[in-house]
């Protein structure tokens, strides 16, 4: 395992704990390095070590196999109890915010994440937090809503939105702030059929790129990638074709 | 459920920046309990409905504004009307009429955002204070934001509820309620956090080195 290579001590900014190899220059990966992840007693994931560098990369497995546990390490909303995230070689653990810029996260409840009364009003939320000024955060807004067809909602209050407004605003958030990657967890299991494929689309249409927790097999089968998660391990892990074929029979 | 909210348009009130707008509350209000009697009260009243012309507020939202407080007027009168008579009760009905329906008048020609920022900049002095202005305006939209959410929450637990057979009851209502509505912060407050929000206030806030950190790993704006 990679945890036992030997270890380069290199110290960049502030000295701080760099055990395994220094963080390199990357044309975009996250890397995951002898992971485990505590609750309490409970383990949800059992020394993880993969790299991922696809477009498109999907995670599935039954309900508490620590998939989303694994989404929420990718942005460093959850620190690994062991081992070490790095996002294009910051790490989760001593960068999280520059991280958090990098890795939009869009969660299975939009009504969790709407955060302003008004839709323009919570597009705005992320941008201003970024501190970019008026223009920059109009324009972006523009860009965003006609891409997503939510123009005509700009100035309605958010609650109003159908279900998959909502998520296809949450996704919007997210995007306006231009991260590298989009974790989604969920995105279409509170959604009918219809705003399925509207938020399918738009999942497909993502210049980012993209980590979907799901257990919506269709929704991922043209991905570049699948994890399977059981248990706190990945247990598959191969293109779509093979990947959910194996899902499924071992689901019986 | 319109709770108050804004309602776009492009009237003289939409285009006046917020600032104003809630100073003339502030004043308004505090001139009408000065007016005790009950023809310049209805003036005013008159001027305000005049305001809601002028703003373009079609009458049902203006109605709307008023509907819910009706009985709390309503119960106000009966007891001015009892203890010092019934011109007493005119007067308050009317002050409190003309003073809701300003603010709400306030409420439907200004976006949110306008307002808390200028809540925010009317705090500033208080920064100084240890009061962070940032904070205190987030507060009140999310407050505006998520009225409605947990409204929907009470009644999604009063159905299940009442599917089960069981009556009115405060208590089993309120306890799952307020559950899932701190099970809800929790989750905003996550929300929040990935989408990169600071509570240091802004002018504390170091973007200078949020920018070089993006130079150094490539982050460019799309």
């Amino acid at each position: 395992m990679s945890l036992s290579k030997p270890v380069m001590r290199r110290e960049r900014h502030a000295p701080r704990d760099t055990t395994g190899s220094p963080p390199t220059p990357t044309d975009g990966m996250i890397e995951i390095t002898g992971v485990s992840h505590r609750f309490g007693d409970r383990e949800v994931l059992k020394t993880l070590s993969l790299t991922l560098r696809e477009r498109r990369v999907a995670v599935v497995g039954s309900n508490g196999s620590g998939k989303s546990t694994f989404a929420r390490l990718l942005n460093g909303l959850q620190v690994p109890t062991e081992g070490r995230v790095l996002v294009d070689g910051l790490d989760t653990r001593t960068e999280g915010r520059a991280v958090r810029r990098h890795v939009g996260f869009v969660f299975q409840n939009p009504d969790n994440q709407i955060v302003y009364p008004i839709v323009e009003e919570d597009l705005a939320f992320g941008l201003k937090n970024l501190g970019l000024d008026k223009r920059e955060i109009a324009a972006r807004i523009d860009a965003v809503l006609t891409r997503y067809g939510l123009e005509n909602q700009r100035q309605q209050p958010s609650h109003t939105l159908s279900g998959g407004e909502k998520q296809l605003l949450a996704i919007s958030g997210v995007l306006v702030m231009a991260p590298r990657y989009v974790v989604l967890d969920e995105p279409t299991t509170l959604l009918d059929l219809r705003n399925k494929r509207r938020v399918a689309e738009a999942i497909r249409g993502l210049d980012q790129t993209a980590i979907v927790v799901t257990h919506d097999l269709d929704l991922v089968k043209d991905f570049d990638r699948v994890l399977v998660f059981d248990d706190g391990r990945v247990v598959i892990d191969d293109a779509p074709s093979r990947a959910l074929a194996r899902y499924v029979d071992a689901m019986g | 459920m319109r709770l108050g909210l804004y309602l776009a348009g492009d009237s003289l009130f939409h285009r006046m920046s917020p600032g104003p707008k809630l100073a003339t509350v502030a004043v308004a209000g505090t001139v009408l309990f000065f007016l005790d009697d009950w023809r310049a009260l209805a003036a005013s009243l008159g001027v305000v409905l005049l305001l809601y012309a002028i703003a373009r507020v079609p009458w049902p939202v203006a109605v709307a504004q008023i509907r819910p407080t009706l009985w709390v007027l309503g119960l106000l009168f009966v007891m001015l009307a009892l203890i010092e008579g019934p011109l007493a009760g005119v007067v308050m009905v009317l002050r409190f009429a003309a003073l809701i329906l300003l603010a709400a008048l306030v409420t439907l020609t200004t976006r949110v955002s306008d307002m808390t920022d200028a809540i925010e900049a009317g705090l500033r002095p208080f920064a100084r204070l240890g009061l962070n202005p940032a904070v205190v305006s987030l507060a009140i939209s999310m407050a505006i934001r998520f009225i409605p959410l947990i409204a929907e929450i009470t009644r999604e637990v009063r159905d299940a509820q009442r599917a089960r057979g069981l009556g009115r009851s405060v208590l089993a209502v309120a306890v799952p309620v307020i559950v899932r509505t701190i099970k809800l912060a929790d989750d905003v407050a996550d929300a929040m956090d990935a989408r990169s929000y600071d509570p240091t206030p802004r002018s504390r806030r170091d973007h200078a080195a949020v920018a070089a950190a993006d130079r150094d790993t490539g982050n460019r704006a799309r």
